[in-house]
């Protein structure tokens, strides 16, 4: 199988991300040298992205359990019960580095691939969010990056028809060379009917629907796992292209497929293509699948294993659909214009087998990639203790007006309405409550039950006190649904650090999970689906720690939702909280302090 | 005939996206369904008004409603307007009347290059007799929102002329407590809606299927498509 000119060897691997320690396991584990096919595919699966090989040590002691939890992390999106026989399938994803690289298609696909994330699980989407942060504003890309970014995430969503019904934007020059650009889907689901990627039967079909298979993002999961440095523009041709016409005709053939009783399992090929899927499907059914390469609907020629294997072509998935549904199935794709092929089989070997030109491209066991996925505890220490400012500390002598003007001024705190409104925030004619507000609030349909949901992180707080901010995000989430109204059940989150080799950005990773552990105990919203990107960096500089928080809760009636403007001259205001009685507030880190002496 | 008599048919292209919400704008209107008629169907059912959705059909790859307007069941959409069917387009269905020459100009790239969303300020203008105008009065100002990136009403000035002489002019963008500029998009003479030459077909491009109730922030939505929805029963 393994051709003289595709025996792989060790510096392949490195090219490919891999360790020396993991390029002797996988040898170790097949008891042979991969080929190229095979050594990609191990090189996206154990790929940091992929794999959590950093974070799962720590990702494992977040709360995830709870009476409203349906679905927890592991699958394409996390589930709860929002009552009346409804569930919200939500979940956050990172496409940061993509769309440093190639701003408006790197937010368009991110936009994609979360939207499929929920609508896999059977939801049908019904808002999208987004955190985004960008470099200095007077920094030169920052202008073009933002333009980028903002019309990409519009550009998919609103084609899509889903409204884009709030999110948040901060600017810090630790983001110069590595913006964030975060995603977050919510869609809703009868509790009993949410579908899951475990592959079923043997002799099964496996089907591929959606668009063709083309060159684009070949090995993407693999970049996203990689520092940036002067030569990663070099790197646009691993950029996917995003089609939300597409994605919106496989929205609605994958829902009205759902509907009928047809599908067994069914999974995005999101990050790693065809590669994560086929595993991810056969790993948790316990199974093994057969595949006919040749069969995959190809949008370029001549494309090899290897490359049909790891193209991250966007608007694609693969099912298992029960054996004798096939043609009925086929005909819904038919009308919607998609390709329906199918191209193997599931089986009972355990294996991964891949054909192609009459050979076999690829047989490797499933469970390796999977179970024997490198696990780190990379080493870390405390975080460094910062001096507690007081107000006492901090003198500024300009006129409180003044002060009121720059704050108002100030690029994080100005208004936004410029970016958000070019998002389509209305469309699905359900939106209460779009961007501008503390929470968004979007209406489940026909009923008078009110979904909320709010995206909140401050990583200058989170650089500051790492434990603290994690556990602020979390809180500051939980109060911008609490001022609405909304009662909150469960978060999502997307942490966004630099180079965890490092024990200084380990240190951060590691305290701010624990505080967002902590906090989410406390308050009673477990995490039910996330996302970790690492690997922030540029030039080997890190980006300011952003573990988003993206969160989801409910209203029983929409009509007691509260706004949050003033609506008649003469009312009383009230500021509410604990204030420490000895002290005035906390101005550590906060903008005003970095507009006045100490 | 009463409102729950009125047949509404609503086109669906395959990117239409306002489909669902017209629907059942309409239903909450008239308490009965409107009837979703996929685009490569050849035929219509009789209509009393046929409704083209906002979206982005085809993607709005090539131009925008390009290739809608040659999709199969525009031909039996002009037959039904032939025979002096009401239609109308909003958003994306606008564009799409355009491309077949239902209503007069074509809609152009906004000024601003950016995506717009949010509420305008709307004035109804004096028009030729039509069913769409028949129940407002003229003057009346009224908040919709707009949310397109080719809403940029345009026509030469000959043409613009003509229109606003025969009284094909419906909605004027005009200001209102909305936030932003008057005019979203650049349109010339602020022009936010026409009729064809017999007043039978309306393009616009504000979504009154998103102002339908008062949680939505407004309810002007409801109030044109109810007097519309009567002048057709009458």
């Amino acid at each position: 199988m393994t051709s003289a000119s595709d025996v792989m060897t060790f510096e392949n691997a490195a090219t490919m991300g891999l360790s020396r320690d993991e390029w002797d396991l996988i040898n170790q584990r097949l008891g042979r040298t991969p080929n190229l096919c095979e050594l990609g595919i191990f090189s996206a699966m154990w790929s940091e992205h992929c794999s959590y090989k950093s974070s799962k040590k720590w990702l494992k002691t977040l709360p995830i359990d709870g009476p409203q939890v349906i679905e927890g992390p592991g699958e394409n999106a996390g589930a709860v019960d929002i009552g009346d026989g409804l569930a919200a399938i939500f979940k956050i994803e990172s496409h940061n580095h993509p769309s440093f690289i190639e701003p408006y298609q790197g937010a368009a696909t991110g936009v994609g691939g979360i939207l499929r994330d929920v609508f896999t699980m059977g939801a049908r989407p019904v808002a999208l969010l987004n955190a985004l942060r960008f470099g200095a504003a007077e920094h030169e890309k920052t202008r073009h990056l933002v333009g980028g970014v903002v019309s990409g995430i519009g550009g998919y969503g609103n084609c899509i028809g889903i409204p884009t019904v709030g999110g948040e934007v901060n600017f810090d020059k630790s983001y110069n060379g590595n913006i964030l650009v975060n995603a977050m889907a919510v869609g809703l689901a009868n509790s009993d009917r949410i579908f899951r990627s475990a592959a079923t039967g043997p002799g099964n079909p496996v089907i591929y629907v959606g668009a063709k298979t083309g060159r684009d993002g070949i090995h993407g999961a693999t970049m996203a796992s990689a520092e940036f440095s002067d030569e990663t523009e070099s790197k646009r041709p691993t950029v996917q292209v995003g089609d939300p016409f597409t994605g919106k005709l496989l929205m609605e053939a994958c829902l009205e497929l759902m509907a009928s009783d047809s599908v067994l399992s069914i999974q995005d090929m999101g990050a790693a293509g065809l590669t994560s899927s086929s595993v991810e499907m056969a790993s948790k059914g316990g199974l093994g699948m057969e595949i006919d390469l040749d069969l995959v609907p190809a949008r370029e020629e001549n494309m090899s294993a290897y490359e049909l294997m790891l193209s991250e072509s966007q608007e694609r998935m693969l099912m298992v659909l029960k054996p004798d549904v096939t043609e009925t199935a086929r005909a819904i794709f038919n009308k919607w214009d998609l390709d329906f092929m199918p191209i193997g089989r599931v089986t009972e070997t355990g294996r991964l087998i891949l054909l192609k030109d009459g050979g076999t491209a690829c047989d490797i066991p499933i469970g390796p990639l999977v179970d024997d996925a490198p696990e780190y505890d990379r080493p870390h220490g405390d975080a460094p203790v910062r001096k507690q400012l007081a107000s006492i500390d901090i003198t500024n002598d300009a006129p409180i007006s003044h002060m009121l003007k720059t704050m108002l001024g100030h690029v994080d705190l100005a208004s936004r309405r410029w970016i958000y409104e070019q998002y389509d925030s209305q469309v699905m004619a359900d939106t209460i409550a779009g961007p501008g507000g503390d929470a968004a609030l979007v209406r489940v349909h026909g009923s008078k039950r009110g979904l909320a949901m709010s995206t909140d992180c401050t990583p200058r707080y989170v650089e500051a006190d790492p434990k603290m901010g994690g556990a602020q995000a979390v809180a500051e989430a939980y109060r911008n649904l609490s001022a609405i109204g909304a009662t909150p059940l469960a978060i999502t989150n997307n942490l966004n650090f630099g180079n965890p080799e490092k024990p200084e950005i380990m240190t951060q990773i590691v305290e701010s999970v624990l505080g967002m552990g902590d906090a989410a105990r406390q308050l009673d919203t477990p995490v039910v689906s996330g996302n970790v990107s690492l690997y922030n960096e540029t030039d080997g500089k890190a980006i300011q720690p952003c573990p988003v928080i993206g969160i989801v809760g409910v209203i029983e009636n929409v009509d007691d939702a509260v706004g949050n403007c003033f609506v008649a001259a003469g009312q009383d205001i009230f500021v509410i909280g604990q204030g420490d009685k000895t002290d005035d507030g906390w101005l550590g880190v906060s903008i005003y302090q970095q507009h006045s002496r100490r | 005939m009463t409102l729950s008599a009125l047949r509404v048919a609503i086109i669906v292209f395959p990117g239409s996206n306002c489909d669902r919400d017209m629907m059942l704008a309409i239903e909450q209107l008239t308490s009965r369904r409107p009837a979703l008629v996929w685009h490569k169907e050849a035929s219509l059912d009789a209509a009393d008004l046929v409704i083209i959705p906002g979206g982005f059909s085809f993607g709005d790859y090539l131009r925008c409603g390009a290739l809608a307007g040659r999709s199969p069941i525009m031909n039996a959409v002009l037959d039904h307007a032939a025979r002096g069917g009401a239609v109308m387009g909003i958003c994306n269905g606008f564009q799409i009347l355009t491309e077949t020459g239902m209503v007069p100009g074509v809609l152009i790239r906004n000024a601003g290059l950016k995506f717009s969303c949010r509420n305008v300020g709307l004035q109804l203008c004096e028009t030729l007799a039509s069913p769409f105008t028949a129940g407002l009065d003229f003057g009346e100002n009224l908040t919709i929102p707009i949310a397109h990136n080719e809403g940029n009403y345009f026509a030469d000035a000959d043409e613009l002329d003509r229109i606003e002489g025969n009284g094909q002019v419906v909605f004027r963008y005009a200001t209102s407590d909305a936030v932003g500029p008057v005019n979203p998009n650049g349109a010339s003479r602020d022009i936010a809606g026409v009729l064809s030459s017999n007043g039978r077909i309306l393009g616009m491009m504000p979504h009154p299927e998103r102002a339908m109730y008062k949680l939505h922030g407004g309810t002007d939505g409801a109030k044109f498509l109810l007097k519309s929805l009567e002048a057709l029963v009458s």
